[in-house]
Formats: C-alpha cells, sequence, structure tokens
C-alpha cells in the first residue's frame, strides 16, 4: 500500500516533519543531518519544483542506499542548473554525458559496479520530460527491457523549459508552449495522444513504477526508498511544476502540485511487474479549472470567452483517470 | 610557452562548488518569522496563552502546560467547568471542522495538578502589603498574582465561605465543591491570608491600622436586582442571587411547585436548572429578548432544555394576581428595542424569580476621597486604578463584562498594575501582535477530525441531583483534542519550510529552538510563507 498517513493532526499528518514522532520514524527531509544531495547556489528558478523534487528524491535514495548512489544525469534543466563548469551543486558521484543517452550511461555504471563486485553501490538516472519522453526514450525502454538495475527518475515539468518552454511528448494539451507550433488547431499536444510514460513503463512489466509529485513528500521517499531497494530496472515519473515554464507564481509550486493531484488529472500510483498496487486518494476533488487558473499557460482557456469545450475535454480526462485508478475514495460523490 | 598544469584532458579549472553562487542576490522579498496572535488567546478575558499550553500538552507535558496556564489564570479546573469559552467561538479550527474542545482540555490539565498535588511557588518577598477585599473570581486573582509577585497579600471576605460567585452564584451540578476549594487551597498555601466572615467597613481604615501599601476592591455586584411588577395576592417573589446563595448554603428554597424566572442571562438559566433539581413541578423561563438576543450561554440554554425547562421568549409580565402571571407579548424591533402588541396571555404560577441583574453596595469605600460611582459601578482608570491613589478596582463592580473568566483577568491585570504602583513604575500596555487570521494559514496540511465531544450525561439523571454535569475527558481524548490545535500564527516545528525550499536556504536549530532562514542563498520565492500551515512566516519586501 503507498505511504499511510500517521494521524497527529496539529502536528503533521501532511507535514514536511513531526515533533511528536521518534526520530527514525521521520521523513528524510526533515532530519536536521539531511544530505541536501543538491546543494544551495544552483541556479534554479525562483520557486523551482525540479529542484526540490530531485533533492526529495536523491536524498531520499542516498538514505535508502546508505550513501552509497551513484547518479546519471540527461541533458536539461537539472543538468544545467546544478552544474556549470566547474561548479557543481551535487554533493554525490554525478555523471553528465548527453542529452539521450542518461539511461544507457546508468546501465553501463550499473554493470560495471557488479563485475567488480560493488552491487551495493546503487545507481540513479534521472532527467526531465524531454529527455525521458522524447529524446532518450530510445535507451531508456532498452534499459527496462533488459531490467537493468537502474532506478530510473523523470522529473516531468511538461516540457523543455531550459531552451525557452517548448512542447514535448508530455506536454498536457491546449497549453501554451513558447514557440513550438502548434499540431492543428491548438497549442500543447493533440487530445488524446502524448504520451504517458508511466503507462508506458508499467507495459514493459519492470517490478517497479511509481509517479508522486513535490506535494506529498512522505509518499514520494516511500517510493523512493522501496524502489532503491528493489533490483532491476524502476521507474518514478514525479510532477514538478515550473513556474517560468507555466506562469504560476513561484510560491504556487507545491500548491499547483497538490492540485494536480487533487483534480485527478496526473494519478498518484505505484505498479509492480505492470499492475497497479496502491493509489493515492483524492482528498477533496476539485474541478480541473481551480488547477489551470493560476497558470499563465491556460490563460487563453479563459477570460472573456471561456473556450468551455477545451475545458470540457479536460476535465474528461481528468475524469477518466479517476476511474481508471480509482481516485476517489468509497463512498465519496 | 607551454604551460604546466595537474590536470586531467581538456580541463582547466578547479572543481568548485555551487556554494560560490550566493543566489541570494536575486531576491526581491525576504520570508521572515513572526509569532501572530492566536483568535482564541485574542479572545480569553483571562488572557491565556491557549495555543502555547494545547502545544504543551500535546506532548503529554502536562505539569508544563498546567504551569503555562497558571501564569494567568489560578483556577483551570474550575474554569474548565464554569467558564463560557468564547475562544472555542473564536478558534479557526471551527471554520474547518469543529472547533477545539479547549475548555474540556484546560479541565483535564486543572484536575491533574489536584491530583498529583502540583503546588505554585510564592515570589521573593517584597515586604510590601496588598489588602483584597472579597474572595471571589477577581479578588482571588489578584491576591494569588501579587503573592506571586512576592506581595504579602490579605483578603477580606464578608461571607462565611471564600469563592465568591465561583461558590455562590455557580450551582454544583456546574461546579463540584471539592475543586474549587483544592484551588483557593492552592492560593492559601503561597501564604495568601484569607479572612472569613470579615467584614470591612471603612476601607481608608483598615488600609491605615493594617499598614497595607495597596488596595484591591473586588466586592462584586451582591444583590439581585429587583423591578417592581403590579401585584395583587401573596406569591412569593425572590431575587436569583438570594436563591442561588440560599442553595449553596443549604437553607430552605422555597423553588417548589410551578416555578417562574423571569430573565435571559446565565443565572437565570442556573436557577431554572436548580430548581429542576430541587424537584419543582415545572420551571418556566421567560425573557424579554427572542433566543438569538438572549444572553445566557446556548450550551446552558440547551441543557436546560434538555433537563425539561420551558423557555418563553419575547414576554414582559405585567402583572400578577394570585397565582396568575398577565405576559404581553412582545416583539423585536432595532437592536435592544423590544415592541409592545397590546397582546396579553397568561400562565401561573407559585413562585417567581427575577434574575434582572445585580447591583452593588460600595458602602465600605464609598466615601474615599476621589472614588466615581456612576450607573451602580465603581469607575476606573486603563490600569484599574479608581480616584483614589493605591486603590485599585476590578471584576463585576466595575463596567465590564461581568463573568468570572473577566473578573479573573481583571483580577491580574490589577495585580500587575498594583506590583507596579508598587515599585513606583507605570505598567506600559503590550502591544498586541496581529491577529493570526485562518486566510493567513495552510489548512490542508491538517487532517480532518471530529472533535471529542465529551461524554454529556444523560438528562434524566443529571436532573435528580447536583452532580457534575459535563464530563471528563480521559488522558487519550485530553490528548487528541489538543492535537486538534492548528497553534494559528505560531511555529509548531513542523519542518514544513526546512523541507519544501528548493534553496536549502533554511536552517533547522533543533528541538525547541525553530529555524532561521539563510538569506546568502535564499531567493525569495515565498513557498515557506504558502507552505506555512499556521501562518508564522510572512514575506517582506527587500529594500533595493
Amino acid at each position: 500500500m503507498p505511504n499511510q498517513p500517521i494521524k497527529f493532526y496539529q502536528t503533521g499528518t501532511f507535514t514536511i516533519g513531526n515533533r511528536l514522532l521518534d526520530e527514525n520514524n521521520r521523513s528524510v527531509q526533515a532530519t536536521a543531518a539531511r544530505y541536501n544531495s543538491l546543494n544551495s547556489g544552483h541556479r534554479a528558478c525562483q520557486g523551482c519544483g525540479e529542484a526540490l523534487g530531485a533533492r526529495y528524491a536523491i536524498d531520499a535514495a542516498m538514505a535508502a542506499a546508505d550513501r552509497q548512489l551513484i547518479a546519471a544525469n540527461a541533458t536539461g534543466c537539472l543538468e544545467v542548473f546544478s552544474t556549470p563548469y566547474p561548479e557543481t551543486s551535487w554533493q554525490i558521484p554525478w555523471i553528465h554525458s548527453l542529452f539521450g543517452n542518461a539511461p544507457a550511461v546508468a546501465t553501463g555504471i550499473a554493470a560495471g559496479l557488479r563485475s567488480k563486485g560493488r552491487g551495493n553501490v546503487r545507481v540513479v538516472a534521472q532527467g526531465g520530460d524531454g529527455s525521458t519522453t522524447d529524446i532518450g526514450f530510445g535507451c531508456l525502454s532498452g534499459m527496462f527491457e533488459r531490467n537493468d538495475d537502474v532506478l530510473y527518475i523523470c522529473y516531468d515539468n511538461e516540457g523543455y523549459m531550459n531552451t525557452g518552454v517548448q512542447r514535448s511528448s508530455a506536454t498536457p494539451p491546449a497549453v501554451r508552449t513558447a514557440t513550438t507550433m502548434p499540431l492543428g488547431a491548438e497549442p500543447g499536444n493533440v487530445f488524446g495522444q502524448g504520451k504517458y510514460l508511466p503507462a508506458i513503463a508499467m507495459a514493459h512489466r519492470i517490478p517497479y513504477v511509481a509517479t508522486a509529485t513535490v506535494a506529498d513528500l512522505h509518499d514520494l521517499e516511500y517510493k523512493v526508498k522501496k524502489a532503491i531497494n528493489i533490483r532491476g530496472a524502476k521507474y518514478i515519473h514525479i510532477f514538478v511544476p515550473c513556474p517560468l515554464g507555466w506562469g504560476s507564481a513561484s510560491n504556487d509550486t507545491i500548491n499547483l502540485a497538490y492540485m494536480v493531484k487533487e483534480c485527478g488529472l496526473f494519478p498518484v500510483f505505484e505498479a509492480e511487474h505492470g499492475k497497479v498496487t496502491g493509489v493515492s486518494k483524492i482528498r477533496k476533488p476539485i474541478p480541473v479549472e481551480e488547477y489551470m487558473k493560476p497558470q499563465r499557460r491556460y490563460a487563453h482557456l479563459f477570460g472573456k470567452n471561456p473556450a468551455t469545450e477545451t475545458i470540457a475535454k479536460i476535465q474528461a480526462l481528468a475524469n477518466e483517470n479517476i476511474q481508471t485508478y480509482g481516485l476517489l475514495e468509497q463512498g465519496a460523490k | 610557452m607551454a604551460v604546466v598544469m595537474n590536470k586531467p584532458y581538456a580541463i582547466t579549472l578547479d572543481v568548485g562548488s555551487s556554494l560560490a553562487n550566493k543566489t541570494g542576490s536575486w531576491r526581491t522579498a525576504r520570508p521572515v518569522y513572526l509569532d501572530r496572535l492566536p483568535p482564541c488567546n485574542n479572545q480569553c478575558p483571562a488572557g491565556e496563552n491557549i495555543q502555547s499550553w494545547l502545544n504543551l500538552a500535546e506532548e503529554h507535558k502536562y505539569e508544563a502546560a498546567w504551569r503555562k496556564i497558571m501564569e494567568e489564570n489560578p483556577f483551570p479546573s474550575v474554569m474548565g467547568r464554569v467558564c463560557y469559552h468564547t475562544c472555542e467561538g473564536a478558534c479557526n479550527r471551527g471554520q474547518i471542522d469543529l472547533p477545539v474542545g479547549i475548555n474540556s482540555v484546560e479541565r483535564f490539565l486543572g484536575d491533574q495538578a489536584l491530583k498529583h498535588g502540583w503546588k505554585i511557588n510564592p515570589g521573593k518577598p517584597t515586604g510590601k502589603k496588598v489588602m483584597v477585599l472579597g474572595a471571589g473570581p477577581g479578588g482571588l486573582s489578584a491576591a494569588y498574582h501579587l503573592a506571586r509577585m512576592g506581595h504579602t497579600v490579605t483578603v477580606f471576605e464578608a461571607s462565611p465561605k471564600t469563592g465568591g460567585m465561583m461558590r455562590y452564584g455557580i450551582p454544583k451540578y456546574r461546579m463540584p465543591r471539592e475543586k474549587l476549594n483544592a484551588e483557593i487551597n492552592q492560593i492559601k498555601e503561597m501564604g495568601v491570608d484569607i479572612r472569613v466572615n470579615s467584614r470591612v467597613d471603612d476601607v481608608a481604615l483598615t488600609m491605615k491600622e493594617g499598614g497595607f501599601d495597596a488596595c484591591f476592591l473586588a466586592v462584586g455586584l451582591q444583590n439581585g436586582r429587583m423591578i417592581n411588577i403590579p401585584q395583587q395576592g401573596s406569591l412569593p417573589i425572590l431575587d436569583a442571587v438570594t436563591v442561588l446563595r440560599s442553595v449553596e448554603l443549604e437553607e430552605s428554597v422555597a423553588l417548589s411547585g410551578r416555578v417562574v424566572i423571569y430573565g435571559g442571562g446565565n443565572t437565570a438559566i442556573d436557577v431554572a436548572r436548580s430548581a429542576i433539581r430541587l424537584g419543582a413541578l415545572s420551571v418556566t423561563v421567560i425573557v424579554l429578548e427572542d433566543r438569538a438576543q438572549m444572553p445566557a450561554h446556548p450550551a446552558e440554554i440547551n441543557e436546560g432544555l434538555e433537563e425539561g425547562m420551558a423557555l418563553i421568549n419575547l414576554r414582559q409580565i405585567k402583572q400578577i394576581e394570585g397565582n396568575t402571571l398577565t405576559l404581553e407579548i412582545m416583539v423585536a424591533g432595532h437592536g435592544r428595542d423590544f415592541l409592545h402588541t397590546g397582546q396579553f396571555e397568561t400562565i401561573e404560577a407559585d413562585v417567581v424569580v427575577q434574575a434582572l441583574g445585580q447591583t452593588g453596595a460600595f458602602t465600605p469605600f464609598a466615601n474615599l476621597p476621589g472614588i466615581i460611582i456612576q450607573d451602580g459601578a465603581v469607575q476606573v482608570g486603563t490600569d484599574l486604578m479608581t480616584g483614589a491613589l493605591g486603590v485599585y478596582a476590578g471584576g463585576d463592580m466595575i463596567p465590564s463584562q461581568r463573568n468570572v473568566t473577566a473578573a479573573i483577568g481583571l483580577g491580574k491585570k490589577a495585580a500587575r498594575n498594583i506590583d507596579a504602583f508598587l515599585r513606583g513604575e507605570k505598567l506600559q500596555p503590550k502591544v498586541k501582535a496581529e491577529i493570526a487570521d485562518i486566510s493567513r494559514m495552510n489548512t490542508r496540511y491538517y487532517s480532518d477530525a471530529p472533535r471529542t465531544m465529551r461524554p454529556v450525561l444523560d438528562a434524566v439523571r443529571r436532573s435528580t441531583g447536583f452532580a457534575e454535569v459535563v464530563g471528563n475527558l480521559d488522558e487519550e481524548n485530553a490528548v487528541f483534542e489538543a492535537r486538534r490545535c492548528m497553534s494559528c500564527g505560531n511555529c509548531f516545528e513542523c519542518d514544513n519550510c526546512y523541507g519544501v525550499c528548493p534553496d536549502n536556504s533554511v536552517i533547522k536549530l533543533g528541538p525547541g529552538n525553530r529555524f532561521k532562514f539563510n538569506y546568502d542563498y535564499c531567493k525569495g520565492c515565498g513557498i515557506c510563507a504558502a507552505e506555512c500551515p499556521c501562518g508564522a512566516i510572512k514575506m517582506e519586501i527587500e529594500q533595493i
């Protein structure tokens, strides 16, 4: 089952820490001694969801692997803002090679470690949605198919943000991007298409696939720790809002990540060997408009003449997720 | 010329850390920690720091929590029973599910103290002597705080028992006497000399003879206010204060047969519920105001109704003939205006009790130079000093909210001002922090939970005697209830700011020491402020 919240009311059923819990039951992020794998001074924008998600995930992986961890990074924001030569924000062994080959590099690292008898060192590959769903997709599929002992983490901010906000195959339908020519009448992906990588990863029947958001740290840490302790190919898809690319307020990053789950557009679940084994239920359902309105990339759908038909189609996507993954509590309306 | 470098191929610079890049320079607004005033604390007439003692109770630190209450209020066990807990009405949690049961947790803590015999020590002796007139909630509160400050206190009480309206005005079913006695004993054990049956006839003389440096008047309003109702016959008409006093002293009270009570305050309800317990045939409360406007606390009204009390709103008693009361039907006008309709109805009664407010007797000090008595109350300044130097007044006898909790608060305020006076200083009023409004909070971090309702004894059992009506929380429930507090406006070290910062710019200082910002790297994104559950961070525009 997904992470079960501990019901301490004031003190943090959903907060990062909890002063009433004993130390070893607390989240990694709540401890004063957390690793800060991605250190201060990085050049990510104010309120960057990816910087936050990467520290959450890699700190959890470091804790689960007892600090025996190597990371391969694809090209993208995360690589550029963390490591402008000769500086780096990474406090772990970390390598960047090309845009598309992070899964293959990680496979090589894992094979090398195995041949040296150092199977205790765990390997993570990470990238944004561009390198994961488009450019490195072939390498990633190969890594899955060979069941290489790598945890691949995709930080999904729904576009190529580093190069100035272009459409990726993970960009949702109807959103504005900066310079991409629309496919058909509207910007963003064509409705009903686009790549949903968690489902594609599940289709490979790899041992573990999970989705998470930066709004639920406990769930995210639980999934990363679980993945690190599984041998074979693992895939975690983390939803990370991008204030710059989405035209949202820098302080709204976590709120958007919370709302995307509550409206059903981003189902949070985990799956083993191609079968869904747990979902995070929606606490208080909200319409998709509530999630969309604070983002300027959806602004063209609102205003004086709202594109009600398009909004309804987006709501239908959310409804379909709610049905498919069973996101509502039994008996909830 | 060849430059010899000890570096791999194509590498010219040493590896550096991004710590060299002080991203704090990007910032246009900076987060700042602050403590806002929780609405419960703001509301409390006794000035309790409720959020703070709930926080301690959550960690099972009951004694520390009790001591936090005792900094402001020496009667938690009494308060946990008789306070009208307007704090709960102000509680932000009420806008999410139900308010925190502050009152029941306070009772739990007060009872824990009595069970374990926790004590408060008096302060280092100052050699100053203060006399207090009246051993009611105001007088005892002032005496307690003055003793904590090290002053020698003598309390003069005209009645045979201490407690004032806490004893004579509040029936046993609302407050068991052993709790009241125990909390008053705690004050006695601090060295406060409480003299019962000691009427003071001349305050100036007693002060002079006793060598008192200051005096606190807290005699309350001891007499029931009676209005004249045209009457033929000899139907007994009593006043509520006398009735409740007689009940307390276990004197025979003529509350039998059909009892009619006239008045809409808590005292009227107290008399009604006492009459039910004394076996009255029927109990009817006649109130001028409508249900919403009548001053009695809704919970009291509801419990009375459950016990069988009848309530008739918008009626005025016009005359009494034999056993027949003629009532005029009134309609509500603007505000406190009620309009006559000229329509009448009658009901039968065997006794009428007027509960229409109280008046004071101020003769022992009315002749002090400077004392001003106006509208039946002694006038005081903001420091609670009367016109006479060194003579302070508080409680029901000054214009105030006139309930037990307010009197306790005024006693504390007087004590602080008297203390300053004795040191030859003037107390500076504290500047209140801004209120922790729920709009400043992020409540999705709190889970949804029902309030643990106190087990309420069923109405039948309740009405047959003076057993305590509202049950106690057990420890498990008390902790649960305390943990429902959202800690509005005050950091409770949930680690959210520390966790959610994308730039690791929040430094955790360890348990009890909260956090600080590292402005070298803070980019001012504001996520910490947005995600702070309790609203203890604000963003301030940078001066550039």
